[in-house]
């Protein structure tokens, strides 16, 4: 039967393949477990490590293989069909680590980026706060010069890999009355004096991540520690979440991949009224229409990053749409994946009752799919205006 | 450290179906892999080089499609791979498989140590490390699951397995050892050994390259030959015991009984 | 190579049928040969209705006379002054191929103050004992006891040599195979003689117990295998079988080995080990959590077997390594197997689908191991077990 041919490269089968091994040989072995015990994935981040993900969208010199956010879109999917808490580890490496890379001076890429890309430090991006989630501009975390250095105050919010990485992109306020305009982007370091982590979060799902506050109390750091300008740190961020949020669309592209996977084998394998429940037409149309989304978001996915790889400026429309229609997507295949397999898809020994709780943070994080929608449609409205 | 791997492409167990009637492989459909024991055995290897440096040569004796499993190799780490192909090395047993790997690691020139995995899985036969050892003159040691090398950098510790327990044992390089699935866990392939892998030239060394003795080698090399091959057939015998699980367990008792079991 | 006589080839397909690799297939009607993909197996050769079919090249024969090779020789394994089972069930298996070949079964015992284990060997079916005391054998090397036993079968030219594939059998027979530069073939579950050329039909398992295969040692002597212990049945001593017991002084340079040994570590196995075991109850993933294994333990004490485990449970470091079943473990055939929240994983299966008996539990009831199991059970292994633990001690007025 013949697959969508989405034309990769030698070298782009390559990453697929390698995703697709650590994801079915380190990370769905485990994944329950780590699931259950709330357990950060330590040895899968070695095994990722060791294979050279995290080096896969840094440049060469840095000890990276200069790939763009398609590849590292098709590594997120494979990841994610193992585990998307687990790969949400990896991606907020990524979404730490372009700040450095595209906005750090050489000094700051040379100390940093080839430990990011070796996977020797986990890096964090430190944006919300509890009074600043979609309205970014409420940040309230704020940074003083003081002579050599800069003083930090305040506390951010559910942070991915907060406490277990050790480098820590965060935005702060400089200049609290220019508001958006007045935020600027630092690197803290784990070990700066003045910063500590709050307890870590229970969730409802992705237990494998670890979530907690980052708190700065008087936390000083080198001057040198600034990303690019005072003032640029909300730019920075939009930037940076423009080029991961296709990233996020191809995680649940991942997600609801394994959720048809265990759908379809199911309905094949479990008998009633004295046949396979396949054969049922009103399930052969539930799955008919999970594949066929599954299919729709991955070649938007793709096509969304590739057209971001080819250096096109003003993404953030066509970036949201990425995370948008696919996460929103993965929500209603694992939930529909869940009422395929009825009792069982319900009990926690199959895999899809994880899968539909994970499922729902991926409407919520890097955007809530609500912001997203104003996104598209506010850059709706500025491209009719110019016709 | 001179190390040297031999790894065996065989068909995957998780593709592999048998012709009952026939008495045979269903070969289509199947994939071929490395030899699972192999794995350990080359991870072995890369422990040891990254402690001791130096270089790890990878051996597959097979048709040109092993080509890919020593690409598979060099993709986690080896240095280099060779492979012996040759219409000449076809019917090969174990006396004839155990003359051509010696031929070709003698062609390398001086080694400190031969790694296998403990068995092929699609022969079981586990024969070939110690044949092989025989033939290069150097000691060896079968189902190692532990293994150290001491500060003199030539002598080794090693842990074998057997029904009853495990013997520590010593030895001095040079030497082969066969290993056993926990020794170690092996790594993934890496995104640069794989890239390299792709690039790489592997050389194929056939009879003539490696010198080898017409009679050695293949058939004629060969001392055994298998003249028919079946597929057991377990009968269909399943019974699933029915009820709540009391009853189930009463129903298992009484068979229990009339088996003698009980 | 493989040759086809066109002349006498119809076409049939016979040889398309038979062949494993796919390497033979008829084309316009007649039979064509792929030349790489052929291994010259053979079996092509014997299947062909019309004798079309020829493999140039034929083995190497070896120039003396097989007819100079006599007799049929067990060696005798001995771990901890106790004969292992298997060498038991090979006199058995000698006597009857002894019988068929009319000449006499020989063992040949080596160790360290083990001579009074001669007798018994007598007693079990050996007509004769080749003893070989020496402290030097007290622990096992394979160089040594390599070395005596290719020197004693040079001296006396056995027709056969059988030995048991355990550990320390799959480890120095290919050594003296190799040094005797004849065919060995290894793990055989079972051996018979062709009476018209005195061959002998040695069958093993191959691709984990999927494949049968009859392999045969037509040129070169002696011919040897190793045979799977508990497969083969001994038969009860007698003791008044008569036999001779011959003592053999090792030459010096047989007696240097490269390999030392430092200790010899016994474990404390619970019950017998698992390839010798009649009962074997093998924990998998469904027992949930390690506390939960007691209740394999306390099964296979119950029913004088052994606990086994899958690569899961094994994984989970709820049992150790070495008692783990399956491709990369070990390979088992109890009379009684009890798979306990076991999915039956291809890679387990092969491990143990030789076993007579095999019950399988598991919450379940589309899980694969049932696809090989004599009766199953569908619930939770933790509610299950301690129902038929409890019942078992019932029955036994416990």
């Amino acid at each position: 039967m013949a697959h969508v041919n989405y034309f990769l490269t030698e070298e782009q089968q390559m990453i697929v393949d390698l995703a697709r091994q650590i994801a079915v040989e380190k990370i769905i072995p485990v994944r329950a477990q780590l699931d259950e015990n709330e357990e950060f994935p330590w040895d899968i981040m070695k095994d990722m490590a060791q294979a050279d993900l995290f080096g896969l969208y840094i440049p060469e010199e840095y000890g990276g293989f200069a790939k763009g956010c398609f590849e590292n879109c098709l590594a997120l999917e494979q990841l994610a069909y193992g585990c998307i808490a687990v790969t949400t580890t990896f991606a907020a490496s990524a979404l730490g680590g372009y700040p450095i890379l595209l906005f750090g001076s050489d000094e700051q890429k040379a100390r940093y980026l080839p430990d990011i890309a070796a996977g020797k430090r986990l890096v964090a991006f430190g944006l919300t706060e509890a009074n600043a989630g979609s309205d970014a501009a409420g940040i309230q975390t704020t940074a003083v010069e003081d002579g050599d250095h800069w003083v930090l105050n305040g506390t951010k919010q559910w942070i991915t890999s907060g406490g277990e990485a050790e480098i820590y992109t965060i935005v702060a306020m400089t200049n609290k009355n220019k508001g958006a305009r007045g935020a600027t982007s630092f690197i803290v370091e784990k070990g700066d004096p003045g910063f500590s982590f709050g307890k870590k979060e229970r969730k409802m799902g992705l237990n494998a991540s670890s979530t907690r506050e980052l708190v700065f109390n008087e936390c000083r750091i080198p001057k040198d520690r600034i990303l690019g300008r005072k003032g640029q740190g909300f730019i920075m961020a939009m930037r940076t979440l423009d080029i991961a949020r296709p990233g996020i669309g191809a995680i649940a592209v991942g997600l609801a991949q394994a959720a048809l996977d265990e759908a379809v084998k199911y309905a094949r394998q479990r008998i009633q009224f004295g046949q396979p429940i396949i054969s049922f037409q009103a399930l052969q149309h539930m799955l008919a229409d999970m594949a066929t989304k599954i299919e729709a978001s991955r070649a938007l996915v793709y096509s969304i990053a590739r057209t971001i790889d080819e250096g096109t400026k003003d993404t953030a429309k066509i970036s949201a749409m990425a995370k948008l229609f696919a996460t929103d997507m993965a929500m209603q295949v694992t939930t529909d994946a869940v009422q395929i397999l009825g009792g069982y898809g319900y009990m926690k020994s199959y895999p899809v009752e994880k899968m539909m709780r994970d499922a729902k943070i991926l409407q919520i994080y890097e955007g809530t799919n609500q912001i997203l929608r104003n996104v598209i449609g506010q850059a709706l409205n500025k491209e009719y205006a110019k016709k | 450290m001179n190390i040297v791997v031999c790894i065996k492409q065989v068909p995957d167990a998780k593709t592999v179906r048998f012709d009952t009637e026939k008495g045979t492989l269903v070969r289509e459909g199947v994939e071929a892999v490395i030899n699972p024991f192999d794995f350990h055995a080359l991870e072995a290897g890369f422990q040891l080089k990254d402690t001791y440096g130096g270089e790890i040569t990878v051996l597959s004796m097979g048709p040109p499609q092993a080509e890919n499993a020593l690409k598979e190799a060099l993709s986690l780490g080896a240095d280099k791979g060779i492979l012996l192909s040759d219409r000449a090395f076809a019917g090969a047993d174990t006396l004839a498989t155990t003359y051509t790997l010696a031929k070709a690691i003698e062609k390398l020139g001086p080694v400190d140590l031969v790694l296998c995995g403990k068995q092929a899985i699609d022969g079981d036969t586990a024969q070939v490390g110690p044949g092989l050892a025989v033939r290069l003159g150097i000691p060896y040691v079968t189902c190692v699951n532990a293994l150290s090398v001491l500060d003199d950098g030539k002598t080794m510790h090693l842990r074998r397995i057997n029904e009853d327990g495990y013997d520590m044992l010593e030895l001095e390089m040079p030497a082969l050892l066969t290993v056993l699935a926990s020794l170690n866990t092996p790594r993934l392939p890496s995104l640069k050994g794989k890239m390299r892998a792709r690039k790489a030239e592997i050389p194929v060394w056939d009879a003539r390259e490696l010198g080898a003795k017409p009679g050695m080698i293949g058939l004629e090399g060969s001392a055994t030959q298998v003249v028919s091959t079946s597929v057991p057939t377990f009968e269909a015998r399943r019974e699933m015991l029915e009820g709540s699980s009391e009853e189930q367990v009463e129903a298992l008792v009484s068979r229990f009984k009339e088996a003698g079991i009980l | 190579m493989l040759k086809v006589d066109i002349e006498k080839c119809t076409g049939c397909g016979e040889c398309e049928e038979s062949c494993t690799f796919e390497a033979i297939f008829v084309e316009d009607e007649v039979a064509v040969v792929d030349q790489d993909a052929c291994t010259l197996c053979g079996i092509c050769v014997d299947g062909c209705p019309e004798g079309a079919l020829e493999i140039q090249g034929e083995q190497g024969l070896l120039a003396t006379d097989l007819s100079s090779w006599k007799g049929i020789w067990v060696v005798a394994e001995c771990r901890s002054g106790v004969l292992a089972p298997v060498t038991l069930e090979l006199l058995a298996k000698s006597g009857e191929l002894a019988g068929k070949l009319d000449t006499e079964v020989t063992a040949v015992l080596m160790g360290h103050e083990i001579e009074s284990r001669a007798q018994e060997l007598i007693f079990y079916g050996a007509d004769r004992v080749l003893v070989v005391d020496h402290p030097e054998l007290a622990t096992f090397t394979d160089e040594v006891y390599g070395n005596i036993l290719a020197d004693l079968a040079k001296k006396e030219n056995p027709e056969i040599i059988l030995a048991g594939a355990t550990a320390m059998g799959r480890s120095y027979i290919p050594r003296v195979a190799t040094i005797l530069e004849t065919g060995l073939t290894a793990d055989c579950t079972g051996l018979d003689i062709r009476a018209e050329d005195r061959t002998l039909l040695q069958t093993r398992p191959a691709f984990g117990g999927n494949l049968l295969a009859t392999i045969v040692c037509p040129g070169h002597r002696p011919q040897m295998a190793t045979v799977r212990p508990h497969v083969m049945r001994a038969n009860a001593p007698d003791p008044d079988r008569k036999g001779e017991v011959i003592r053999i002084l090792p030459g010096e340079d047989l007696l240097s080995h490269r390999v030392q040994v430092l200790e010899s570590v016994k474990e404390q196995a619970e019950g017998p080990n698992l390839s010798e075991a009649d009962v074997i109850v093998t924990a998998g993933r469904g027992f949930e959590q390690e506390k939960n294994v007691e209740l394999a333990k306390e099964l296979a004490d119950l029913l004088g077997g052994t606990v086994g485990a899958t690569r899961a449970a094994v994984d989970a470091g709820w049992l150790s390594g070495r008692t783990q079943i399956g491709q990369t473990g070990v390979t088992v055939s109890p009379k009684l197997y009890v798979a306990c929240g076991v999915s039956g994983a291809i890679q387990h299966i092969v491990g143990m689908q030789g076993s007579e008996i095999i019950v399988s539990i598991n919450k379940d009831a589309e899980a694969p191991i049932f696809d090989v199991t004599t009766y199953g059970l569908v619930g939770d292994v933790k509610e299950i077990l301690p129902l038929l633990i409890r019942r078992i001690q019932k029955e036994r007025g416990s």
